[in-house]
C-alpha cells in the first residue's frame, strides 16, 4: 500500500506537511514511519455470550495528505473501524486482533488515559448529522474552543479568538459564532463540525457520512469545503459514506468492504472504471450514471450475512453471481495487482498476479457491467 | 429567553391563581357545615343565627355578592378568622407557619437535590458500577418509604435511646434567651427531621437523575464530546448533566411547590411547628377559614414554583422560545 502515488494536484508533500504541523508529534512518534497503517483490525460486539464479527481483518493505509473512502452499505462495519481507531466503541464492542499504528505508535495498545491524548489532536471526526452532535446547551463558539483551550492548554480568550477563525474559515460568519446548534441551518452546522474537527489541526480527520442528511446542493458545498481544506492544510482525509458520487469527487483511493471485510482497495479511478471484484462491479453498477440507460440499474439479490455466524468461507458468496465451489468453504486471499488495487477474491487466483495485465481485464469487466 | 415568553408564563401564572381562588370559594361553599352552625349552642334562638348570619353577610345570595366580598378581601390579603385560634386572623396563624416549614423542607429539599442529582448523575454515568449498584438500591429502598417510616426508627434510636437529639418540637420551651444557645438548640432539634426529610427526597431526585443521564449518555453529542479527547469527568459534568438536568427541572419544580405545604406525616411525627401540622389542625377542628387559608397558600406556591420552573428552564435550554 505505500506504492500508492500522492496525487499530483495537492501543492503540499507528505514533508510539508509534517513539517506544517502546529504541534508537535507524539512523543513515541516515528518521523519516518507511515501516517497511519490499520493491520487485521478484528472488532466485535458481545451480544449475550457470542460476538457480532462486525470488522473481522480489516487492514489498510493512510499517507499524509491522502483521501481514503471507505464505501460499502449499512451495516458493513464502515463506522466500526472507524470508531475503533479512536476506541470510542459503545460499551459491548471489543478490538480482539489487530493494530492501528499512527506515526508507528500502536494505538490499540493504549489505555482510555493514554488514549484521549490521541484523540482529536491526531484524529478528529466530523460525524453525521452535526445537529445532534453537536451539544444543543452549548455555544457552537464554545463547543470548538473546548478542545483548543482543553486539549492544547491555550487560554480561553485565544482558544475563542481561533474558534471564530476557524468558523470564518469554514464560512461561518464571525458575528453567528455565538449561535446555539439550533440558530444553524444544517448546513452551517455541517460547516461548523468541519471548523470543530479542526480545531486541534489533527493530522488526519474521518468523516463519517459528513454529507448524508444533506440535501444535494449543500451537500456540494460541504465537499467543496471538504477538498479546499485538504488543499490549503494539506488534510488528511478519510472519508466513510455508502454514497459513491461523494467518493468519485473527493478521494484519492477507495476502500469497498463488505460484511466486515475489505473486499476491494485501489486507486478511486481504477475501482470506479474497472472494478474487479464481483461486490465492487454490482455496488458501481447500482449508483445511476448519466451517460448510460438509467433502466438499466443492477440490484444486489439478497441480504448482507449475519455477522453473528458468518459464512466460513468468502462472505460475500450467497449472494454471488460467479460463487464457485471454493468461495463457500476458503476464505479469499488478497491478490495485489500492479495498478495498485487489491482484491480478495477466488477469482483472481494469487497465481495469475503477474499475468494480470490490466486493460484485458479491464474489459472483461467492463463488458461484464455494460450487460447487466 | 425574551420577554414575550417571560409575559406569557407570567400571565399564565395569574389566570392560574385566579381560578385557584374562583375554585377555592366553590369548594367551601360545597363543603358541609356554616359557621352559622358552628357556633351554635342548645340555648340559642332563631333570631340570633339569622343576626349572626346577617353580621356575617351569608344571608346575602352566593353570586354575586358574597362572591364580591369573597374576591375582594382575599386580595386585600384578608382571609378571615380562624375558629380553634380565638378569632386570630388566619394570615397571622398561617404567617407563623411558614417559616418553620420553609426552614426544614427548603433546606431538606437543597441537600436531597445536591445529593440526589450527583448520585444520580454518577449511578447512571457508571452503569453497573459500585455507586450504581449501592446508590441505586438504597436510592429505590429510600424512595419507597414514607417519611414517618424513615422518621420513627430515627426518633426511638438517637433520640429516645442515645439521647444525641430532642425527640420532637422545634424549640425548647423555657429555654436560654441568648441568640448562640437559641441556635444550638434550634439546629440540634432541626437535625432529625432535616435528615429525614432528606433522605426521603433524595431516593426519588437520584432514581429519576440516573434515567435521565442514561438517556443522555446515548446522545451523539456525547460521544462527540469524548471524540475529542476530553476527560470523563469533563463529559459528564459540561455535556452530560446540563441536558440531563433539563426534564428534572419541572420535577424539582413540581416538589419545590410542596416546600410550602411541608411533608404534613413528617411533620406530625416530629411535632414541627410547621404549615403540615397545622393543616392537620386545621381539619381536626373543622377550621374551615384556616383550611381555606393554607389551600389557598400552597395552592399558589406551586402555581409560583412552576413560574420559577419555566423561567429556569428557559435560561438553561437555549432551544425554549417564545
Amino acid at each position: 500500500m505505500t506504492e500508492q502515488p500522492i496525487p499530483a494536484m495537492l501543492p503540499l508533500s507528505p514533508a510539508d506537511i509534517r513539517g506544517r504541523r502546529q504541534w508537535p508529534l507524539p512523543k513515541l512518534a516515528d518521523p519516518n514511519a507511515p501516517l497511519l497503517e490499520v493491520r487485521d483490525l478484528k472488532t466485535h460486539f458481545r451480544l449475550g455470550r457470542a460476538w457480532v464479527r462486525a470488522v473481522d481483518g480489516v487492514s489498510f493505509g493512510l499517507a499524509d495528505g491522502e483521501a481514503l473512502g471507505i464505501a460499502g452499505e449499512s451495516a458493513c462495519g464502515k463506522t466500526t473501524t472507524a470508531l475503533s481507531m479512536v476506541q470510542l466503541l459503545p460499551g459491548n464492542g471489543k478490538i480482539r486482533g489487530g493494530s492501528v499504528e499512527l506515526f508507528g505508535i500502536d494505538l490499540v495498545q493504549k489505555s482510555e488515559r493514554a488514549m484521549q491524548r490521541y484523540r482529536w489532536r491526531e484524529i478528529s471526526m466530523v460525524f453525521q448529522g452535526a445537529m445532534n452532535a453537536l451539544n444543543p446547551v452549548i455555544r457552537v463558539r464554545d463547543q470548538i474552543a473546548e478542545p483548543i483551550q482543553y486539549r492544547l492548554d491555550q487560554p480561553e480568550g485565544a482558544a475563542r479568538q481561533r474558534a471564530i477563525d476557524l468558523l470564518d474559515m469554514v464560512g461561518i460568519p464571525r458575528k453567528r459564532a455565538d449561535a446555539y446548534p439550533h440558530e444553524l441551518s444544517g448546513g452551517m452546522r455541517q460547516r461548523a463540525m468541519i471548523a470543530m474537527a479542526l480545531a486541534c489541526d489533527p493530522a488526519i480527520v474521518i468523516g463519517d457520512e459528513p454529507t448524508t442528511a444533506l440535501d444535494v446542493m449543500v451537500q456540494a458545498q460541504i465537499l467543496d469545503l471538504l477538498e479546499r481544506l485538504r488543499r490549503d492544510l494539506g488534510l488528511s482525509l478519510i472519508l466513510i459514506t455508502h454514497d459513491l458520487s461523494v467518493l468519485a469527487e473527493t478521494c484519492d483511493r477507495v476502500l469497498v468492504m463488505y460484511a466486515g471485510r475489505v473486499a476491494e482497495e485501489g486507486p478511486v479511478r481504477r475501482i470506479f472504471t474497472a472494478p474487479r471484484h464481483p461486490y465492487t462491479r454490482k455496488l458501481v453498477g447500482s449508483f445511476p450514471n448519466l451517460h448510460t440507460d438509467r433502466r438499466s440499474l443492477a440490484v444486489i439479490q439478497g441480504q448482507p450475512p449475519d455477522l453473528l455466524t458468518p459464512p466460513p468461507g468468502c462472505r460475500f458468496a450467497p449472494r454471488c453471481d460467479f460463487a464457485m465451489p471454493v468461495c463457500t468453504e476458503v476464505v479469499p486471499p488478497e491478490v495485489r495487482f500492479s495498478d495498485g488495487v487489491r482484491v480478495a477474491c477466488h477469482l483472481f487466483p494469487t497465481s495469475d498476479i503477474a499475468t494480470v495485465g490490466g486493460s484485458t481485464l479491464e474489459g472483461s469487466t467492463l463488458g461484464d457491467m455494460t450487460q447487466r | 429567553m425574551n420577554g414575550r415568553y417571560l409575559l406569557r408564563k407570567v400571565t399564565q401564572a395569574i389566570v392560574t391563581i385566579v381560578a385557584i381562588v374562583l375554585l377555592m370559594f366553590l369548594l367551601f361553599r360545597i363543603m358541609p357545615g356554616s359557621p352559622d352552625r358552628a357556633v351554635k349552642r342548645p340555648n340559642i334562638t332563631i333570631e340570633q343565627v339569622q343576626a349572626l348570619k346577617a353580621q356575617l353577610g351569608l344571608d346575602k345570595p352566593l353570586v354575586p355578592d358574597q362572591l364580591v366580598t369573597y374576591v375582594r378581601s382575599t386580595l386585600s390579603g384578608d382571609l378571615g378568622y380562624s375558629f380553634k385560634f380565638r378569632g386570630q386572623p388566619v394570615t397571622e396563624v398561617v404567617a407563623d407557619a411558614i417559616g418553620p416549614t420553609v426552614l426544614l423542607i427548603g433546606l431538606g429539599e437543597l441537600i436531597a437535590i445536591v445529593v440526589g442529582l450527583a448520585l444520580g448523575s454518577l449511578s447512571g454515568w457508571r452503569r453497573g458500577g459500585l455507586v450504581d449498584r449501592v446508590g441505586n438500591g438504597v436510592s429505590l429502598i429510600l424512595y419507597s418509604m414514607p417519611y414517618f417510616v424513615i422518621g420513627m426508627p430515627m426518633i426511638i434510636i438517637f433520640a429516645a435511646g442515645l439521647h444525641w437529639f430532642p425527640t420532637s418540637g422545634m424549640t425548647t420551651s423555657g429555654g436560654s434567651s441568648d441568640a448562640v444557645s437559641q441556635l444550638v438548640d434550634l439546629g440540634s432539634h432541626l437535625v432529625l427531621p432535616l435528615v429525614a426529610v432528606s433522605l426521603g427526597l433524595i431516593g426519588g431526585y437520584s432514581i429519576l437523575m440516573r434515567s435521565s443521564i442514561l438517556e443522555t449518555r446515548a446522545e451523539d453529542y456525547i460521544t462527540t464530546a469524548r471524540a475529542k479527547g476530553l476527560p470523563d469527568r469533563r463529559v459528564l459534568w459540561t455535556h452530560a448533566f446540563p441536558n440531563a438536568l433539563l426534564p428534572m427541572v419541572t420535577w424539582i419544580a413540581i416538589s419545590l411547590g410542596y416546600v410550602i405545604a411541608g411533608a404534613i406525616t413528617l411533620e406530625v411525627v416530629f411535632n414541627w411547628p410547621g404549615i403540615g401540622t397545622l393543616t392537620v389542625e386545621a381539619l381536626d377542628s373543622r377550621d374551615y377559614p384556616l383550611l381555606q387559608g393554607i389551600f389557598l397558600l400552597i395552592a399558589v406556591s406551586v402555581v409560583v414554583a412552576n413560574l420559577i420552573a419555566d423561567l429556569v428552564y428557559g435560561l438553561l435550554d437555549p432551544r425554549v422560545h417564545a
